[in-house]
């Protein structure tokens, strides 16, 4: 009875506080600048959220040390902004393609759907001879797929369909989608005008947020206790009666599928898309982005990945630029010392506090309120544990 | 006859770049068979060499520069194993690779820091460089010299592990790391041999390697890198001689397929035969077969 009610009250705290995001974003966009560095960190952190947490689900909760996941990004974004390009922009983009094979286009929420499925049907494909294969073998297989993948997209002759090695554009952004229409017109009955506003942020944390969310979901039902079972000691898990082939698909489709979803919203979120940006460092980036947040930790990836991305776009930008103090240069700022530092700041990360942000707990309103409570409320019952 | 005379250069230039993926797969190769670890930094340390190169042939003669790339070379690729893979010896495989992931992310970025992104312009290397014709078709001296200079120093590599007490104490870490141990074999030193001798190669390799292109960049051995890993695990992973025949085989192939035409798709076919490979006989061409206990 007890568990229960606990498991309501996080429940309640948890909408409450997903409402006040949700609020506080559309405030921010109300008040603030667009180009505000704020916006920028927020969406692209968002998005790599997303795909740290699918990486996640694989590397950290199922113990498959894989490293595809650029590859299936691009499969995401390809495949949502192929179907999404107006169709009177198609002969200025496939301009050497004769306006592509292409004709008709689909609603942006299936499209960004459609892109996770495509991902996950690689993925199954890719799957089959792959997953056999032991931990490094794994990564250096998942890497080789992710750049064949690349090779296909850029082939001239899939040109008519993926535009070969240019650019794709005139797709749908974050920000003219439907839902920035439906804020927009919102905005304007309540204030008279709409301002900055243009959803942009609230829509790529609702669509990462529910991909999270299942997520989660998935790691805390039957099928996430065999992924851990598995991560844990493969052949015990065998043993106790876990079909492993059937368990390392599912666990990869899912996570292919939603880094096809991210891929998507890295698409919205860019404006333009080429193959030749998904290469391997991506998934680098991914991986370190993981293990900052703590392998096998769902918030530690989301915490680390806004950090990741404020740092490396926001916060540490001052390293690139010459300064001079009192007329002397000061040594080492030059354009390139930002990254220099941050891979530094990494490599401390990865040798010194190897659990990472979170290690392998969970941040949770009740976590936080029990620390709190231990903290600054000293006359609180012993008994509180972090959940 | 016909097919084969049209086609020499292509296969002339897959020789002489198997060669070279050869130099850098051996340092893939040892380091895998000691530690267990895809040295996934090993293609930055090649790409530092031919950084090094450039900066140090701007203001030294030839034959001061070369020794002291080597030098500079072995001097990180032994840093590196002490400061980044020996605090995680103990600790999960997975561990020591995200951290060799990140010296690689750290290179790349330090790379790019000192060169400032451009491309910076390879030095010619006069004895090298100059062009001459064999067999009816124009090449340079090094596509020649590239596979003998290989096989010369990878029959060296092969008599050091055969027959002096370093290469037998190697030799018996490879099989078994703790009984080694036990037996009085001094680990830290073997290990660091591993990497002087790596990266020995890769500096060796990265002469060979940037002399056919125009420019060093701070990605240019992320690609040659990975390939020379895929010649290392497509000849056995951990067994020498095996490294060398798939790096020549990868080399001949990526570019009898650029002969063909199909670019676009040369990187890619490497990765397939990765994968074929690693499906149908994990252990490689000449890899010792390995089973898991319990």
């Amino acid at each position: 009875m007890l568990e229960k009610s606990k498991k309501k009250i996080n429940l309640t705290v948890s909408t409450i506080l997903i409402i006040l995001l949700l609020f506080g974003l559309y405030l921010m966009e109300l008040f603030l600048s667009p180009s505000n560095m704020i916006f920028i960190v927020l969406q692209k952190g968002v998005i790599y959220a997303l795909v740290a947490v699918s990486m996640n689900l694989l590397n950290g909760f199922t113990g498959l040390f894989s490293l595809g996941q650029a590859g299936f990004m691009l499969i995401g974004a390809y495949t949502y902004a192929i179907f999404t390009i107006p169709n009177e922009a198609r002969t200025a983009v496939y301009q050497y393609f004769g306006g592509g094979l292409i004709k008709f286009n689909l609603p942006v929420t299936i499209s960004i759907i459609l892109a996770g499925v495509m991902a996950a049907v690689f993925a199954f494909l890719i799957g089959l001879p792959v997953l056999r294969l032991k931990s490094d073998y794994l990564a250096i297989a998942t890497l080789g797929f992710a750049e064949i993948i690349r090779a296909i997209f850029q082939w001239n002759a899939l040109g008519p369909i993926t535009n070969g090695s240019n650019l794709l554009r005139k797709f749908p952004s974050l920000d003219s989608t439907g839902f920035s229409k439906w804020i927009q017109k919102i905005t304007c009955d309540i204030f008279g005008k709409t301002g900055n506003v243009t959803g942009a942020t609230i829509y790529a944390f609702i669509a990462s947020g529910i991909c999270i969310a299942i997520i989660v979901l998935l790691i805390n039902s039957t099928y996430g206790r065999a992924f851990k079972a598995i991560r844990d000691d493969e052949i015990a898990a065998e043993a106790m009666g876990i079909n492993l082939a059937k368990h390392k698909q599912i666990a990869f489709c899912i996570s292919s599928f939603f880094a096809g979803i991210s891929g998507a919203l890295l698409a919205m979120y860019q404006t333009t898309i080429q193959a030749s940006a998904f290469k391997s460092a991506m998934t680098y980036e991914i991986l370190l982005v993981v293990v900052i947040g703590g392998i096998g930790s769902i918030t530690g990836s989301c915490i680390s990945s806004f950090l990741f991305i404020a740092a490396s776009e926001w916060w540490l930008r001052f390293l690139d630029a010459e300064k001079y103090v009192g007329g002397v240069k000061v040594p080492f700022l030059r354009s390139g010392f930002r990254k220099v530092v941050f891979s530094i700041i990494i490599m401390a990360i990865v040798l010194f506090y190897r659990q990472g942000i979170m290690g392998t707990r969970e941040l949770t309103p009740a976590g936080v309120w029990n620390w709190f409570k231990k903290t600054f409320i000293k006359s609180a019952p012993k008994k509180s544990k972090e959940a | 006859m016909n097919w084969i005379t049209q086609n020499l250069p292509y296969i002339f230039a897959g020789i002489s770049v198997g060669g070279q993926y050869a130099l850098i797969a051996i340092g893939y190769t040892m380091v895998y068979g000691i530690l267990r670890l895809i040295n996934f930094a090993h293609g930055d340390i090649f790409m530092v060499a031919g950084v090094i190169m450039v900066y140090a042939s701007a203001t030294m003669p030839m034959y001061v520069s070369i020794p002291l790339v080597i030098l500079t070379t072995v001097v990180i690729g032994v840093m590196i194993e002490k400061v980044a893979y020996k605090p995680l010896r103990s600790a999960p495989r997975m561990s020591i690779m995200i951290s060799a992931i990140g010296v690689s992310y750290l290179l790349q970025n330090l790379a790019l820091y000192i060169t400032g992104g451009l491309s910076q312009r390879y030095p010619t290397i006069p004895a090298i460089s100059k062009t001459v014709t064999f067999l009816g078709t124009t090449t340079k001296v090094v596509t020649l010299v590239t596979p003998v200079l290989t096989i010369l120093l990878v029959t060296m590599l092969v008599l050091l592990i055969k027959y002096t007490k370093i290469g037998i104490a190697m030799r018996a870490v490879s099989k078994d790391f703790e009984t080694s141990q036990l037996m009085g074999i001094r680990i830290n030193s073997v290990i660091s041999m591993t990497f002087l001798i790596g990266s020995f190669l890769a500096a060796v390799g990265s002469f060979l390697y940037f002399t056919n292109y125009t420019g060093v960049t701070p990605t240019a051995g992320a690609m040659p890198g990975l390939k020379a890993f895929v010649a290392a695990v497509f000849g056995g992973i951990g067994s020498i001689p095996g490294a060398v025949v798939g790096a020549f085989i990868i080399g001949i192939c990526e570019n009898i397929i650029k002969g063909v035409g199909w670019t676009t798709f040369s990187d890619a076919f490497t990765f397939a035969l990765l994968i074929i490979i690693l499906v149908f006989k994990p252990t490689g061409l000449f890899g010792e077969k390995s089973t898991d206990k319990v």
